[in-house]
């Protein structure tokens, strides 16, 4: 085991997947000789040259068509949106193509491509520089989207991702990326997509939650324990598919479910979790369901004040948390 | 017509029905009382609002009902006859008398749980419904989950102690319920002797209490004055860390007064001059003295009454009540006392309404009547504290280097000690014995 950051993992799953499978390559703006602007690539035009690492002009509808014409012709591209702010373009070759590959072509074409962007807030990047992208993507039937919270998780989902054989969204918390560092084994495994992880096992209340929120969720928990409330929290990594039988399983225990996100509410993945208890778990339910997710806002606010309303924190967390177990 | 529980005081949110003083099928004029009412306040009567028939009662004797819930239906004199189940205007009530099957599915029922809990980053907790509708529902709706687990353990949920939002029974409160009740029927044939003997290393609760009751024990089942009582002492005992102190008070002077006038007093004024209006007229002057003293523990700050409300506890025949005197220190010692003689009158005969009775901001109690000469009262929730007078004893006491006999005193002032000091409270303490020991035959009584 070796401590790395969210960064290094995927640094390290996308470099180890490339020495492994040559149709394996990467693309996006700034990725070749300036290795990523979050260095997520460094190294790499050294080591597998331009042919593999490509340098793309700044469009995203055009990284995305080529990655997808390139994965339906046997290749495994992994394309990046320097952020995911600027995904929106990609959305008629992801959404209206790419997904539905298979399916249109009776299973003759696939297309196995993962498309990664770096998203989310809290980082003082203001309107253009803080979206959640996630519930966008998931909304579509044929698409994948993983959401990892850890360096290990994010290192063997993406290489599940890469492997995967049709498209998968694979969506990086930009805060999680230098702050959060965990052990990563040293010898190659890969993580199952569509497999939630329980991060910590509790009784009285659940919360649900994926990305940077899981690291306030777990310091919120451990802050309740002093209001002697035992908090469970389920980690769902992959946000489509859900993990129907996890999500399910948690509520059966507890009785209680928060589901926690940093994207808004409204029509979120909250929602359908939510749904998707009240639909199968009604009869072990001991409290609503609850929501704790950002504002109905537009877009992140530039000033820090208002940004850290925005933001979902663990004393946000904790009040919601003592709010359910009161009920 | 449907008769609603009347509002009958501000910070009154909730009554304990008492006895129906008026059977099905009776008529009633207007004004008669119909039932009693407790409120953690006051005892009264509920006069009825219309002549008529009592056509159903609808809330029985021991049910607790927020403020507007219907408690009867009247067939008033100018209303046609309408079979109505009045029931049907409280699908909450219909819902609590059959727990599962109609509640077990989805739609309404959920649809009118009040939405609470965490609902997004800024708090918001939208809800039309009023407080009092809130009350009623999560007291008698159960989640799924009780409903699942009372089924498969056949409980019934009426015995199940609530500990969530306003007194809802959760997953848990039914789980250490059915936990509790395995154990007494699992020993239940075991000698009685060793079953003492294992209970003695844990600690018996209100809930564990064995429901079989012995040869020699008798079962009183709790009046609501007792219930309520009981609920405020919990409150006093568990939400307020009180300290105690006891002076020792030498009232020659004003048993000397007390004897001189009293007669007089009486001839004149038509009531008692007691102890008690001099001790009240002390206590207000070193409330103003030491504000602190009366005050309210707020969490995160005090609350100063600006306004000297004493209350006085009575022993009335159904249990201690504590009616008040707004004001006390613009009184003189024989307002007090006519004061004094109309509450505690009206207290004994059971006469208080809900005005006499709130706003107190501190409490005297005259435990002296009863012959205790030292006593460590509970503080009378949300105030900071409460003094007793007890007993006048003659004693021989030291004065001047000489043994003389004296009329002694006890005054015992138990206080929130979040809010008030030692040095305060025995500041108090000194204030109020100065005053009193300063009492002679010159004193006004006017």
């Amino acid at each position: 085991m070796t401590i790395k950051t969210v960064l290094e993992a995927v640094h390290d799953a996308m470099q180890e997947e490339m020495r492994r499978d040559e149709t394996v390559f990467v693309m996006g703006e700034d990725i070749g000789a300036r290795g990523g602007v979050f260095l997520a690539t460094e190294g790499f035009l050294q080591e597998f040259g331009e042919n593999r690492v490509i340098d793309t002009p700044l469009a995203e509808s055009s990284i995305a068509g080529v990655a997808l014409g390139a994965a339906m012709h046997g290749m495994r591209p992994i394309a990046e949106i320097e952020f995911g702010d600027f995904i929106w373009p990609t959305i008629n070759q992801i959404v209206g193509e790419a997904a539905k590959v298979r399916y249109g072509t009776k299973g003759k074409l696939n297309a196995p491509m993962v498309l990664r962007a770096p998203h989310g807030g809290g980082v003082r990047g203001a309107l253009y520089h803080s979206q959640s992208v996630e519930a966008f993507f998931a909304h579509t039937p044929g698409l994948k989207v993983v959401t990892p919270s850890t360096p290990y998780d994010a290192k063997g989902l993406l290489k599940s991702a890469i492997r995967d054989d049709d498209p998968v969204i694979f969506l990086e918390h930009k805060r999680t990326y230098r702050l959060v560092r965990g052990e990563v084994p040293d010898d190659e495994y890969t993580l199952p997509i569509g497999k939630a992880d329980l991060k910590r096992e509790g009784s009285d209340v659940t919360i649900i939650t994926y990305g940077l929120m899981l690291h306030h969720c777990l310091e919120a928990a451990e802050t309740v324990e002093m209001d002697d409330i035992d908090v469970e929290v389920l980690d769902l990594r992959t946000v489509r598919p859900l993990d129907t039988d996890a999500i399910l399983a948690t509520t059966r225990k507890t009785g209680k479910v928060l589901i926690v996100h940093e994207d808004n509410k409204a029509l979120g993945i909250g929602a359908e979790v939510s749904a998707i208890i009240s639909e199968n778990a009604f009869e072990y339910l001991d409290g609503p369901v609850a929501r704790l997710a950002g504002p109905e806002i537009p877009a992140m606010p530039f000033a820090p004040p208002l940004e850290d309303m925005y933001m979902i924190d663990s004393e946000k967390i904790a009040n919601s948390i003592r709010q359910l177990a009161e009920y | 017509m449907k008769i609603e529980l009347p509002q009958v005081g501000e910070s009154v949110t909730e009554g304990i029905i008492g006895k129906w003083l008026v059977a099905v099928g009776d008529k009633v004029e207007k004004y008669d009382p119909i039932v009693e009412v407790v409120t953690d306040k006051v005892a009264m009567e509920l006069p009825s609002p219309v002549s008529g028939t009592l056509r159903e009662i609808i809330a029985l004797e021991g049910e607790t009902i927020p403020m507007g819930g219907i408690i009867a239906d009247i067939e008033s004199e100018n209303e046609e006859a309408t079979p109505t189940n009045a029931k049907e205007n409280q699908p909450d009530l219909e819902a609590h008398s059959k727990p599962g099957k109609e509640i077990g599915t989805t739609g309404i029922l959920l649809k009118d749980v009040a939405p609470v809990g965490p609902t997004g980053s800024g708090g918001i907790i939208d809800s039309t419904s009023s407080q009092g509708d809130r009350d009623i529902r999560s007291r008698i709706i159960y989640s799924p989950a009780v409903m699942r687990l009372a089924e498969i353990h056949d409980v019934n949920l009426e015995m199940v102690t609530g500990t969530g939002r306003n007194g809802r029974v959760t997953k848990k409160d039914l789980q250490n319920f059915i936990d509790s009740e395995k154990t007494p029927v699992d020993s239940k044939n075991v000698d009685r002797d060793d079953k003492k003997s294992a209970n003695t290393d844990s600690v018996p609760t209100e809930n564990t209490y064995p429901n079989v009751l012995g040869n020699n024990e008798e079962k009183i089942t709790l009046s609501p004055v007792r219930k309520i009582i009981a609920s405020n002492m919990v409150k006093s005992a568990t939400l307020i860390p009180q300290a105690w102190s006891l002076v020792e008070v030498d009232v020659n002077g004003l048993v000397e007064l007390r004897n001189k006038v009293k007669d007089d007093f009486q001839k004149r004024e038509k009531v008692n001059l007691t102890y008690l209006p001099f001790v009240l007229k002390a206590v207000s002057e070193s409330l103003k003295e030491i504000p602190l003293l009366n005050s309210s523990w707020n969490e995160d700050s005090i609350i100063l009454k600006h306004q000297i409300n004493l209350g006085i506890a009575v022993a009335a025949p159904d249990g201690l009540v504590v009616p008040v005197i707004e004001n006390a220190d613009a009184l003189s010692i024989s307002g007090l006392a006519h004061k004094l003689d109309d509450l505690t009158t009206r207290a004994r005969e059971g006469k208080l309404t809900v005005s006499d009775v709130q706003s107190g901001t501190f409490t005297v109690n005259n435990t002296g009547a009863l012959g205790s000469i030292a006593s460590q009262p509970l503080v009378n929730y949300p105030q900071a504290g409460i003094i007793t007078t007890e007993a006048i004893v003659k004693r021989p006491v030291v004065v001047n280097d000489a043994i003389a006999i004296r009329s002694i005193m006890n005054i015992c002032l138990s206080f929130d000690h979040r809010i008030i000091d030692g040095e305060q409270a025995s500041g108090f303490n000194r204030s109020v014995k100065d005053r009193l020991e300063s009492i002679n035959l010159n004193t006004q009584i006017y």
